[in-house]
Order: structure tokens, then C-alpha cells, then sequence
């Protein structure tokens, strides 16, 4: 039985890729400590020596080795607490294929959308890629409440962290992204992950990650104009 | 019931070189539809109309997109000769260091041939730091995944065929015996592999197409530096 000190995460509550890691916990009622880390103002020598790959967050430090990039954190939870709480995969292969793929996807589709300065570049592929994933929603959970199906699962995490910053996107840009009558299984979908026990203390909402998004663009300002 | 497998491939895709290698493996017997991607099948659009690429397996109908993915379904489908260990932390690193071939260490060898000068320069150093993790992982390894061909071999597999390709092409040692030992005798070991090698695509083949790859990035090169003179005379 693993004790909670004996799995960390070096993350941060503001970082959707860590808060899919602490969703993946939750569903697996894995006790751990939650290793604030200030990725945007500098990476920790503790941060570079867990992740010398990326030097990036999330890292799940368990029984002292570490895994890092979210989605690879969460099949890892599945596997190392298998028979502890829900399946977060599903068990078939051609579903969990399926559930993969359509997580890649979403990781793709945002490391170029975050390439493009152009604000209506990125929209345009956020909409795009809404349009592919409504229809992956119908696929996936078969009339039920989740991509998982009754339950959350694999897709419903990967997809789920990013709710508050489509929010906070809508309120910066003034337009309806996760449109109810263009995406109406997803719009559905996102009210149903929002209010569930497992999203609710974990995911921050859009006001505080405005605020805390004001802070980086405040400290990244100021780390340039000292270089400079 | 008998097993409806199709694999939609070219013939030289790495990616499909991949499934290629798994199923030979697995010792799964299928049928391959080869792709030319100027004129892409009605029947690849409808398996993969997100991407439009190859390779896609189709099980009994069912379309499985992505190569590395198409690995673990074909490992998690069959369970014989295992490709990725059973252990969640040694297959999570599997997962991880896969990923990183794909999204790092590829591009910075593409970015060595295609670039010169200084550039070339800069994506060299760039690329021998990817190479020196893998040369890591294969410290008291004969393969990636231990003694027999796994996963994370299959994953980086296009190096043992393709690193050599472009280095003649190129006439510059990317994959230096003397720097990284442990990596050129497994490029070795996973190339003289009886089931790797029968699936190798034509040499000759190969060179003609990466040459020709090459080329407009040369050109461009080249007219980059007529107008740096020009400007400068």
C-alpha cells in the first residue's frame, strides 16, 4: 500500500497538464503531495533533476521515480493502482486505441494553436478541432454522460483540464467558443465534468486563472525589461 | 472467426515500418494496401479522415490510427512475443522515451540534413544532445527492451535504417561509433535482426527519394547566398 509521502507531484493548481494528473489521483483516491512549483517565473534544480528531458511540469515522483508528460503520468496511475478505484482506460483495445488517439489529438492540435500569435488563429483551431471532438463525444460515450461513458475516464481528463482556459478565452476574446447550438454533446458534456466530485476542488475557475495569468504576463514583463 | 487485418502503408514510410515490424513479429498475417500520398485511396480518407495519413490497421473493420498506437493495440490484441513490458513504470518510460524520439529526436536529425553552414552547425550539437539520452537508456542493453526487440526498439527503428541514409547523403557522421558506442552497436543488432531485415525498404530506393527531399533546401540555400552577395557588392 503505497503511504502518501511516497508519491508527489511537482506541478502547479494554475497548469491543466498537472491538473490532469491530480484528476487521475482523485479518481484513484491516491494520497499525495502536491509540489507547488513557479514554472513560469523559473525551473527548480529539484524540477530539473526529476525531468531533464523537458524540464517541464507535471512530474509524478512514486516511490522516488519519476514519470513525466501528463498523458504518459495518467496511463501510469492506471496501471501502478490497478484495482484501486475506477478504470480510467477503458478495457477494450480497440477503445482505449480510440481514447488515445483522440488525446494525442487534442495535445497536437494545442501545440500548434499556442505556436500561433494570431488570436484568430488560434480560435479558428480551437473551433476546428470542437467540431472533430463533438463527434468524437457521440462515438465515445454512446448517449452517456462522459467520453468514459457513465463514468470519467481517460478522454474526459485529458479534454476536461482545458474548461476554465476555454472560459477565460471566451472572456478575453468576448465570443461563445463551446457554443451550445454548434457543440451541443460537448457544451453538454463540459457542464456535467465541471460539477463532478472529481473536477470540482481540482479545476480552477476562469476568474482565478485570469488572475493568475495577469500575474505571469506581469513577471515575464519584468524579467525582460531587466534583461534588457 | 478469420481475422480481417489491412494495413494501409507506403513503401517507405518509417511509420508503417513500425506496424510492419510488429506484426512480422507477432507472426499475424494481413494484407497490406500500399498508398502513393499524392493520390490518396477513397478507403485511407474514410479510415483516417483526421489526419489522411498512413500507416492505419484495420481490424474487422475497425480503423487504428498512428503508429505508436497502432503498437500497443497490437500488443494489448495478441498476446504472444510481448512488445511492451508489464511493469507500469518500465512501460511508462517506454511510452516517454517513444514520444520523445517522435517529437525530438526525428526533427533534429531532419534538421541536420536539410540545414548547412551554420545552422548545420548549431542542429548537430542540438541533435547529439537527443542522442546522448538514448545512448543512456542502452547502458547494459543489447536492445531497448532488454534482450529481445520491443516497443521502444520498434519505436526508434527508423534510425538503424534511415541514420545511415542520410549520413551518405550528407557525407557527415551524425551517429559518431566513438561518441555513441552503445547506439551504433544497436543500430547494428536491430538492422541484422532476421525479421527486421526482410522488411527493410530498397537501399537505392531510398537514397534517390531523401536526395531529392533535400534538394529544395539547398536550392534555397543557395539563393539565400547570391543575395547576401549581391547586397554586399
Amino acid at each position: 500500500m503505497a503511504k502518501s509521502a511516497s508519491v508527489q507531484l511537482l506541478g502547479s493548481w494554475a497548469s491543466p497538464f498537472s491538473n490532469r494528473v491530480q484528476l487521475a489521483l482523485k479518481l484513484k483516491s491516491v494520497e499525495y503531495e502536491l509540489v507547488e512549483e513557479a514554472f513560469y517565473v523559473s525551473k527548480s534544480d529539484r524540477l530539473v533533476k526529476a525531468n531533464p528531458v523537458y524540464q517541464k511540469i507535471p512530474v509524478l515522483i512514486h516511490d522516488e521515480k519519476p514519470v513525466c508528460e501528463s498523458l504518459v503520468i495518467v496511463e501510469y496511475i492506471d496501471e501502478a493502482w490497478t484495482g484501486k478505484g475506477p478504470s480510467i482506460l477503458p478495457s477494450d483495445p480497440y477503445e482505449r486505441a480510440i481514447a488515445r488517439f483522440w488525446a494525442g489529438y487534442i495535445d497536437e492540435k494545442l501545440e500548434t494553436a499556442s505556436g500561433d500569435e494570431e488570436k484568430f488563429a488560434v480560435v479558428g483551431k480551437v473551433l476546428e478541432g470542437f467540431a472533430l471532438l463533438e463527434e468524437a463525444f457521440a462515438k465515445c460515450s454512446k448517449g452517456k454522460a462522459f467520453f468514459g461513458g457513465d463514468e470519467v475516464g481517460y478522454l474526459d481528463i485529458a479534454l476536461g483540464c482545458f474548461l476554465g482556459w476555454v472560459k477565460v478565452a471566451e472572456i478575453i476574446g468576448g465570443g461563445k467558443l463551446l457554443d451550445e447550438s454548434k457543440f451541443p454533446g460537448l457544451a453538454g458534456w463540459a457542464e456535467r465534468f465541471l460539477s463532478h466530485d472529481v473536477a470540482k476542488d481540482i479545476l480552477p475557475d476562469a476568474l482565478k486563472i485570469l488572475e493568475f495569468f495577469g500575474k505571469v504576463q506581469a513577471a515575464r514583463a519584468a524579467a525582460t525589461t531587466a534583461a534588457e | 472467426m478469420a481475422e480481417e487485418l489491412k494495413l494501409f502503408r507506403t513503401w517507405s514510410s518509417r511509420y508503417s515500418l513500425r506496424v510492419v515490424n510488429a506484426l512480422k513479429i507477432k507472426g499475424l498475417e494481413y494484407e497490406t494496401i500500399l498508398e502513393d500520398l499524392q493520390n490518396k485511396s477513397a478507403s485511407l480518407l474514410e479510415y483516417n479522415p483526421t489526419h489522411k495519413k498512413v500507416p492505419v490497421l484495420v481490424h474487422n473493420g475497425k480503423p487504428i490510427c498512428e503508429s505508436l498506437l497502432i503498437l500497443e493495440y497490437i500488443d494489448e490484441t495478441w498476446k504472444q512475443h510481448p512488445l511492451l513490458p508489464q511493469d507500469p513504470y518500465l512501460k511508462a518510460m517506454a511510452r516517454f522515451w517513444a514520444k520523445f524520439g517522435d517529437d525530438k529526436v526525428l526533427p533534429s536529425i531532419w534538421s541536420v540534413f536539410i540545414s548547412q553552414g551554420q545552422e548545420q552547425e548549431e542542429a548537430i550539437a542540438l541533435a547529439a544532445g537527443n542522442l546522448k539520452f538514448l545512448e543512456e537508456l542502452l547502458k547494459g542493453k543489447k536492445f531497448f527492451g532488454g534482450e529481445t526487440i520491443g516497443y521502444l526498439d520498434l519505436a526508434f527503428g527508423w534510425m538503424a535504417n534511415l541514420i545511415s541514409i542520410l549520413e551518405e547523403i550528407v557525407d557527415l557522421k551524425l551517429v559518431d561509433r566513438k561518441i555513441f558506442p552503445l547506439l551504433s552497436e544497436w543500430m547494428n543488432s536491430f538492422s541484422d535482426d532476421p525479421v527486421i531485415k526482410e522488411c527493410w525498404p530498397p537501399r537505392n530506393k531510398m537514397v534517390e527519394k531523401f536526395k531529392a527531399m533535400r534538394e529544395p533546401y539547398l536550392k534555397e540555400l543557395h539563393e539565400t547566398e547570391v543575395m547576401q552577395f549581391s547586397l554586399s557588392s
